[in-house]
């Protein structure tokens, strides 16, 4: 019981004194995450709202696809990810191994079967009601898109909360495709794998928390803005 | 259309929000722009060794030193790749194998360190104080003790294999599940330890930084075979074009230059040394 007592007095003295490093792995925790839910979004929605609205052969099969991807281990995206960016490997003349941008990457990659998995499930079910319109307005492939996308705009912000979930809060292929280093690469979940490490529980413990903190703010907001924009 | 119009200007608005908080972080990333990459090991990076010496280098110098900590087996690997501008790690054989392999020029002798056998204070298989690993060893496999190894192929892992060896045994064949290799670094090694009330080899710099220690101590230690090398090698840029050469030279002569050597002597933890600098040390 010690360890939480001690873990959650951690907790607060790193938010509350604003601890320099905390407010850097914070900051990049967010940077990559969320830049990776941006990308994911752009890439995710459209692509599941097609596999669900449109007809075109192989469409079944990669629906079954994007669903198995849901199950990608980010260990094995993040050694993809590496052996593809390291300078051995064919992107490697851009140097991109060991920056955010290949954390960006590599979480994107991780969450894209996520959004459009989810998306699909959600313009599917919309579709039973729209269907019908879409067909006698003769509405073409892109305005069916972006006419289900908009309807269903309030289901699919749980979508990609689902997306920055998994983002933000997996460690196993930013610590490969970051390499974990300080002031440069280290995120909350990076970080809390290095506490562990050197075995300081309580801090690591105190990371998770204010991580879980971060990630109920996120929520609140998209809350709020559904809220507001039910009004 | 109205609402389309909202949804454009709501993912656009959150757009330009990433957006800025990325180049805001950008900035900051600019600044600091001149860097090398060293690949090294968990040990020097837990040990909290790299935390007091780079400092010094980069006020010193204006080069930030990136550090991606692995065991020396993956360490070595990433250099291979020319994924690292200097290696800096702890096993000599794999270290002269690099440089015979042609990807570095030289290999330079920096520090030592030494193991440990850590195990529960209460020692059933009574090897406290034992100064002679082998027998120690040979002891904790006798009691089937559990002994939690790294198994990760890194120095410390590679070097307790080489210690089973004097004591001619060879922990792959042991039997009743005692021998545990967990495949992890050396903190998580030692969490298992303390979990487990069970034996492990740790390098002193880890044990001492180590806070969860449960109700292990220090057994056995002082004996020549559990002395640790480290080497430090510039990743060859004849190899590797793009490798920071003059940066990372600057970073490996600094090592081994009196400033380097003193700033290693002057790290400790509750007055006790984790490093012996010993670059002027013929043949280590």
């Amino acid at each position: 019981m010690q360890d939480f007592t001690q873990a959650l007095t951690t907790a607060l003295q790193m938010i509350v004194t604003l601890d320099d490093g905390l407010t850097r792995i914070v900051g990049l925790s967010l940077r990559v995450s969320l830049t990776a839910v941006l990308a994911a979004t752009l890439i995710g929605l459209p692509l599941g709202a097609a596999v669900a609205a449109l007809r075109f052969p192989g469409r079944r099969g990669l629906s079954v696809l994007l669903n198995t991807l849901m199950g990608l281990p980010p260990v094995v995206v993040g050694l993809v990810v590496f052996l593809l960016l390291s300078r051995s490997g064919p992107f490697g003349v851009l140097g991109l191994l060991f920056t955010p941008t290949a954390m960006i990457v590599a979480q994107t990659v991780l969450i894209v079967p996520i959004v459009a998995s989810l998306a699909r499930q959600t313009v599917e079910d919309l579709l039973v009601e729209y269907d019908d319109l879409l067909r006698v307005t003769g509405a073409g492939p892109f305005h069916t898109l972006t006419t289900l996308l908009s309807e269903a705009r309030w289901s699919l912000l749980t979508t990609v909360l689902a997306g920055f979930g998994r983002a933000s809060a997996e460690v196993g292929a930013v610590m490969i495709v970051g390499g974990n280093i300080e002031h440069a690469t280290r995120v909350m979940t990076t970080a809390i794998a290095l506490e562990t490490s050197k075995g300081d529980l309580p801090t690591a413990l105190g990371l998770g928390m204010v991580l879980m903190t971060l990630s109920l703010l996120v929520n609140f907001a998209a809350s709020l803005l559904r809220e507001a924009a039910k009004r | 259309m109205l609402r389309r119009s909202f949804i454009s200007r709501a993912a656009l608005g959150c757009a330009a929000a990433v957006a800025l908080f990325g180049l805001g972080l950008g900035a900051t990333a600019r600044a600091e722009e001149r860097f090398i990459t060293v690949a090294s090991t968990t040990s020097t990076e837990d040990s909290g060794l790299f935390k007091a010496l780079l400092p010094t280098f980069t006020a010193k110098t204006g080069i930030a030193v990136r550090v991606v900590a692995k065991g020396t087996g993956q360490a070595i690997d990433l250099a291979k790749r020319g994924d690292a501008d200097v290696l800096f790690v702890h096993h000599k054989p794999s270290e002269d194998k690099f440089v015979a392999e042609g990807f570095a020029a030289e290999r330079k002798p920096v520090m030592y360190n030494d193991f440990v056998i850590v195990g529960p204070a209460k020692d059933p298989a009574g090897v406290k104080g034992s100064t002679d690993v082998a027998d120690a060893l040979g002891k904790i496999a006798a009691a089937k003790a559990p002994f939690v190894s790294r198994g990760d192929d890194s120095g410390t892992h590679k070097a307790e294999l080489s210690l089973w060896k004097t004591a001619n045994l060879d922990p792959a064949k042991a039997e009743g599940g005692w021998y545990k290799a967990i495949g992890q670094g050396m903190g998580p090694t030692l969490n298992t330890a303390a979990a487990l009330e069970g034996y492990a080899l740790a390098d002193r710099g880890t044990w001492l930084n180590f806070k969860n220690r449960g109700g292990l101590a220090v057994l056995v230690e002082g004996d020549k075979r559990l002395f640790n090398q480290y080497g430090v090698m510039l990743v060859s840029p004849a190899k590797f074009p793009h490798v920071k050469a003059k940066d990372g030279q600057s970073f490996v002569d600094w090592l081994v230059s009196a400033d380097g050597q003193k700033a290693i002597a002057d790290y400790q933890i509750d007055g006790q040394s984790l490093f012996f600098p010993n670059a002027n040390e013929p043949g280590v």
